[in-house]
């Protein structure tokens, strides 16, 4: 870690320690996470991202995204914007065309790249900065990757996720794959989860 | 390990398969296109399977590779050394110490952990290839879910043999959407994809197509409910470990015509024999 003051623009924040090491073990943790809807990881420990981008999706970032993604990013996460232009390279994109869709607050389902029947892969990863997870309601998950209904609490979710969920559900294979992000933690709900109940 | 990047990809390369891989367990059982890399060895030795491996090994992974279950032939010996030369992980034959398995057409004996990858090598990903050549025609039966022609290949099986003639390769529905090649592992070993809680990644390097089977998904051998679907046990035991259970492979053994069964999965067969189980011709090792 550098001990200078970060500039204005965080821009001199580092990314990765050890870049090769480090995402890798973050794409481990959110690979994880996405084998086990709900499961809670850890990714992002020792970064420092220029706020208020959370270290856990940061982390997601500077380990998946390139100039091969376009990435869309939520007008209250722009302080980020000339760190993750600089470490990662993706070029910035309308919501509706990009790969990574990093947000504090979810868009309309309509308005993300859902993939087509033929190529559902297109279907955008959506970041979703929230409050906490492993605490506050909890959600019932069921699908794929679960031997059991998994309980995921997380606090910041708007209250009709359950219908954005079944929404989503409901284009699949098409639709959006969700990574829920609060500070080093990190879980996810690919659209393979067949149901989000309160 | 030196002049090359951890386990041999560069990074770029290693951020298109890991994103592969996400939407390939996001969307079970569909084949999403990758990039594959030329590989310093030829098509056909597991380079999709190397692939998936070199993107999601770690320093601390301990690695076993198999070549229809044996950690001993030429393939999984030249993988194993692969990676313990360009990435400096610890490898192994035994399945219950391995946390990634990279398999060319088996399924280890021993029930696979949550905590354990299984990474296939895949020669045709398409499992429809062989009644649909067309690329972008197989795409369109996906992607509306049309397998009639599938069903139409098993009842004629039946038809003509009595009974479903695919010993190997034979295809199943995951999660209830995908019709998918479960590479040309044996029939037997099919009852082994369902709700198995490791991972498992498919990698064809060749055809350029990664996909996935989630930890506990349903995944269901194609049948009809008056031909249920009934993978092929060999008549015997196997000759070193005496095991009835496990997939034998039969060895001729003299020019008189003289057989024996012996396990095809070589970490089972010498674990059993460690803890005392002999066959008919079986020494302690």
């Amino acid at each position: 870690m550098s001990s200078t003051a970060p500039s204005q623009d965080g821009l001199a924040l580092p990314g990765f320690a050890a870049p090769v090491a480090d995402a890798q073990a973050c794409f481990r943790a959110v690979l994880d996470a996405m084998a086990h809807p709900g499961r809670i990881v850890a990714a992002g420990a020792g970064l420092r991202p220029p706020a208020p981008l959370a270290p856990a999706a940061a982390a997601v970032l500077l380990t998946l995204a390139d100039a091969d993604t376009p990435l869309w990013l939520d007008p209250a996460l722009a302080a980020a914007a000339p760190w993750l232009a600089f470490q990662c390279g993706a070029p910035a994109a309308a919501l509706a065309a990009s790969a990574f869709v990093v947000t504090t607050a979810l868009p309309a389902l309509e308005d993300i790249a859902r993939g087509t029947d033929a190529v559902p892969e297109a279907g955008a990863t959506v970041i979703l900065q929230i409050a906490a997870l492993g605490t506050g309601p909890a959600l019932r998950l069921s699908g794929p990757g679960l031997a059991a209904p998994a309980l995921l609490a997380a606090e910041g979710l708007p209250a009709a996720f359950p219908s954005f969920w079944a929404r989503n559900r409901a284009l699949f294979p098409r639709g959006i794959d969700l990574l829920l992000c609060a500070g080093t933690r990190l879980a996810a709900l690919p659209r393979s989860v067949t149901s989000v109940a309160p | 390990m030196k002049g090359y990047n951890f386990a041999y990809l560069d990074e770029q390369t290693k951020r298109m398969i890991r994103r592969a891989i996400l939407k390939a367990v996001a969307i079970p059982g569909h084949q999403i296109p990758f990039g594959a890399r030329e590989m310093p060895l030829p098509y056909g030795w597991g380079t999709g399977g190397i692939q998936v491996t070199a993107a999601i090994l770690g320093a601390d992974d301990v690695l076993k590779v198999i070549d229809q279950g044996a950690d001993d032939t030429t393939n999984a010996v030249s993988i194993r050394r692969f990676f313990a030369a360009t990435a400096g992980v610890r490898t192994t034959t035994r399945t219950a110490e391995a946390s990634v398995i990279q398999t060319r057409h088996r399924i280890p004996e021993t029930p696979l952990t949550e905590a354990q990858i299984l990474v296939y090598q895949v020669p045709q990903p398409e499992p429809l290839y062989r009644l649909e050549p067309s690329r972008s025609e197989t795409t369109q039966m996906h992607a509306l879910a049309d397998y009639g022609a599938m069903h139409v290949k098993l009842y004629e099986d039946i038809a003509r043999w009595g009974q479903v003639a695919i010993s190997y390769d034979y295809p199943v529905m995951v999660a209830g959407r995908y019709l998918t090649s479960p590479s040309p592992i044996p029939a037997f070993d099919n009852p082994k994809l369902h709700r198995m809680p490791a991972l498992q990644l498919f990698g064809a390097g060749r055809e350029k197509r990664i996909y996935a089977i989630p930890p506990y998904t349903d995944v269901r051998s194609l049948d009809f409910d008056d031909h249920p679907f009934a993978p092929p046990h060999a008549r015997g035991a196997c000759a070193l470990c005496g095991a009835t259970d496990a997939y034998l492979d039969e060895v001729v053994i003299d020019d008189r015509g003289r057989r024996m069964f012996v396990c095809s999965d070589t970490d089972h067969c010498a674990t059993r024999r460690d803890a005392g189980h002999l066959g008919a011709e079986g020494v302690a090792p």
